[in-house]
């Protein structure tokens, strides 16, 4: 298990230093990326048994490129390019490819769900099988989406290249929001006991981390792993072992992953200092309050109310309203933030928000009104599209009859 | 986010159907054909089926440890389900697009649920 492992991690480190570098000499990045999934599938099957390669990389660069014009050649179309392309020399592995091709594969003529499966397929280094489990979905279903993602760039002209300086900041934001939907996804399918279900939470950190070691200037992408960090240290506690939400006044402190929030704090401390700020790095200093937090009651809730308001401020969103409402219940109490929900809930954009009930039944309950609260609980339960949310909501209904 | 397509068998779904020609069936059934096989292609599709007559449904239930399966009661069932489509797609305004492209959506309606997963907001 453990050498497999370690050939696991090694293949998943190098397949998109590999990628890069075959369409980095080829272009044509539909093929490649064929080319490089058979290779390391190739690895995959005879590694365990032969040993891994000296130059685990070069093997694999080796044995993509052959397989790009065995692949080529079954096309008879482009049967008049295959003898030139045999004689290119061996590609080589360089520092940019990876982020090049991340910026690929995040592309925004691509739509979520496509670069989702596109990025974990040729960045991620996982097989159409493993994400396909990992986003509950067939395998052919993620196949269609990433062939369909290599159809769109070869349509759309989207080159392997690094975007112009101008463009980069924005291709930046899209490749972050890539990510983070990567995190969430893992992090939304985390409950339930999944055998052999490839982690997406740590996959997206994975990734986050090596674009931040690419750019460790950029304050977001800083704030982007601070925040999965400061998130994922919460996981053992956040459910009850029969999948039961537990929520953060709830959870017993002592399961948090101490290693990853000391980590998290010091990666949002120094960005917070050294860096512009953005969106992701107030969500961050956000979790990074509350996991200081030894005890719930120990919560700088005043911090936190402040940190919202400057994200309302910056990216205003419905969650990040009702968020705020939450931490001036803490500070102002339940009462004022009752009257701030109601203003806000008169906001169209807001009052079909389907958490407006669970925070307006939070907020009647530390209020003291139980019959208000359980009826606004009982309703937050009908709209919720989470099983586990519906469960809890259910649950402090019936707590308050 | 995944959606449940339902398609319904009512007295009003079975005059329609029973009003149609072989030929208009068979277009029907082959709507549904196409419909499969465009969601494959557009990377939505989880599932889809069609059930067979609620006459030959069993009614199961454990009592006691024991396993009882019964005929019925489908005589006084006026509505049952006919069949589905999973998919798993962006947004609900995705959903209701693929919803309309259901055959039967033409003729009587479809019904589109939520699927609910497994997220959970911490407060």
């Amino acid at each position: 298990m453990g050498v497999l492992t370690g050939i696991e991690d090694l293949l998943r480190a190098a397949a998109p230093q590999v990628l890069a570098a075959v369409v980095r000499r080829y272009g044509d990045f539909d093929t490649c990326e064929d080319a490089v999934q058979e290779a390391l599938i190739a690895a995959t099957r005879q590694w365990p048994v032969e040993g891994v390669p000296d130059n685990p990389r070069s093997w694999l660069i080796t044995v993509a490129a052959r397989r790009r014009i065995e692949l080529l050649r079954s096309e008879n179309a482009r049967r008049s390019r295959e003898s030139q392309v045999a004689a290119d020399p061996t590609p080589e592995v360089r520092g940019d490819d990876e982020l090049a091709l991340l910026l690929l594969c995040c592309h925004p003529a691509l739509t979520p769900v496509s670069q989702v499966a596109l990025t974990l397929r040729a960045v991620g280094g996982l097989t159409t099988a493993e994400i396909a489990r990992a986003l509950l979905v067939p395998e052919p279903t993620v196949g269609q989406r990433i062939s369909r993602a290599k159809q769109r760039i070869r349509d759309c002209g989207a080159r392997f290249a690094m975007p112009d300086p101008d463009d980069l900041g924005e291709r930046l934001t899209g490749v972050r929001q890539v990510l983070y939907l990567i995190f969430n996804e893992g992090y939304t399918a985390s409950s339930g006991a999944r055998l052999h279900r490839v982690e997406l939470t740590a996959e997206a950190i994975r990734l986050t981390r090596q674009l931040r070691d690419r750019l460790p200037a950029d304050g977001e992408t800083a704030g982007l792993l601070a925040l999965m960090l400061l998130t994922d240290a919460r996981r053992p506690a956040r459910t009850r072992p029969d999948g039961a939400l537990v929520p953060l006044a709830e959870q017993n402190r002592a399961l948090w992953d101490a290693a990853a929030i000391a980590e998290g704090v010091e990666i949002i401390t120094g960005a917070l200092r050294d860096t512009r700020l953005g969106p992701f790095q107030l969500q961050a200093a956000i979790a990074a309050v509350h996991d200081e937090a030894t005890r719930p009651e120990l919560t700088d809730w005043r911090q936190i109310q402040l940190l919202y308001g400057m994200l309302h401020a910056l990216a205003p969103s419905p969650m990040v309203t009702l968020n705020r409402i939450v931490a001036s219940a803490m500070v102002d109490g339940p009462s004022t933030a009752l009257a701030a929900l109601a203003e806000a809930a008169a906001d169209p954009a807001l009052a079909v928000h389907h958490r407006v009930a669970a925070v307006r039944a939070h907020l009647l309950e530390m209020a003291g009104d139980p019959a208000a609260a359980r009826e606004q609980y009982r309703l937050a339960a009908r709209q919720t599209l989470s099983l586990p949310e519906r469960l809890y909501l259910e649950s402090r209904a019936a707590r308050l009859a | 986010m995944k959606y449940l397509i339902l398609i319904q068998s009512n007295p009003r779904t079975l005059e329609i159907w029973e009003a149609m020609s072989d030929q208009q069936r068979m277009e029907f059934g082959r709507g549904h054909r196409k419909l499969t096989g465009e969601m494959e292609e557009a990377g939505v599709y989880v599932a889809s089926e069609g059930l067979a007559d609620p006459s030959l449904a069993k009614w199961v239930s454990v009592r006691d440890g024991r396993t009882i399966a019964s005929d019925g009661p489908f005589a006084e069932v006026k509505e049952h389900l006919a069949g589905f489509y999973l998919i798993d797609c962006a947004s609900t305004e995705d959903a209701i697009a693929w919803a309309a492209k259901v055959p039967d959506a033409a003729n009587t309606e479809v019904e589109v649920r939520p699927v609910l997963d497994m997220s959970g907001w911490e407060f």
